[in-house]
């Protein structure tokens, strides 16, 4: 198979994790952050992929699979929140959301 | 040849991922979203992850974005939005975020760098995984099971009617 360098699959890994973050910083837009932090989750699955090619073992790959998971699980209950926010406030800015009712 | 191709997919994920967070438009994002998924779905096929490969363009690319054009939709955010989003995109605005992650990223790279150069790439093939997968990991493939079922209960239980709710 293809001989990469370890370091530039796992810069690559960083650069897309920082721009996740990034994004996830700058947006206001729930549906926006939610996702800025797909994008991190893959960027996190992406350096256990590199690492288990790195050894030859399988545990990088299983890690992902329930990063995958988690990323599913997360989504699911995330958009639900995100449709509730907006039938409640009609809004979808992050900022607005700063009053709790008892 | 080869290693041109990881460090074009590469590109191409990372130019797709600075779009998705400087889009205004939702659904363009998500579009930017899907090539840079399906970009990490090639650069996982390159590092010999066949199992995974397959997964990211599935799961990740299929499901889960499906999933969020559905809602973009439900949600109907149209010309008003945009005009919003651009109220909320004025420059100045990124300047703390992006030093911040520009800080992280230097010192990410910077210990990466500091390791031995080693070229790698071995396959994993799936029945490697399937096998570890039902051997020494299967609780902890009960447990995402479990974490599945409680996605799903919450999400059931978030997106029933609210009227319903205020009654009660």
């Amino acid at each position: 198979m293809t001989q990469v360098p370890m370091q530039h699959a796992l810069a690559l890994a960083a650069v897309l994790f920082s721009l996740g973050l990034a994004g996830l910083l700058v947006r206001r837009n729930l549906i926006m952050m939610l996702m800025s932090v797909e994008i991190m989750l893959n960027a996190a699955g992406l350096a256990f992929i590199a690492a288990g090619s790195r050894w030859g073992q399988a545990d990088g790959q299983i890690m992902f699979l329930l990063i995958l998971t988690l990323a599913a699980a997360e989504i699911g209950v995330g958009l639900g929140l995100v449709l509730l926010v907006y039938r409640r406030f009609q809004t979808l800015d992050a900022d607005r959301l700063n009053g709790m009712q008892g | 040849m080869e290693l041109s191709l990881f460090y074009l997919s590469a590109l191409i994920a990372v130019a797709s991922t600075l779009m998705v967070v400087i889009q205004l438009n939702a659904v363009h994002a998500l579009l930017y979203l899907i090539v840079s998924l399906l970009a990490s779905g090639f650069i996982f096929y390159l590092l010999g992850a066949y199992f995974a490969a397959v997964l990211e363009v599935i799961i990740y690319a299929g499901a889960i974005m499906v999933l969020f054009v559905f809602v973009v939709m439900m949600l109907n955010l149209g010309q008003k939005t945009l005009a919003q989003e651009k109220s909320w995109f004025y420059p100045g605005i990124w300047r703390g975020p992006v030093l911040l992650s520009s800080l992280l990223l230097a010192e990410l790279i910077y210990v990466v760098a500091q390791a031995p150069r080693v070229d790698f790439g071995q396959v994993v093939d799936s029945k490697t995984v399937g096998i570890a997968l039902f051997g020494p990991y299967l609780l902890m493939v009960e447990a995402a099971s479990m974490l599945l079922l409680a996605g799903l209960v919450g999400a059931y239980h978030l997106g029933r009617p609210l009227k319903e709710k205020s009654s009660s």
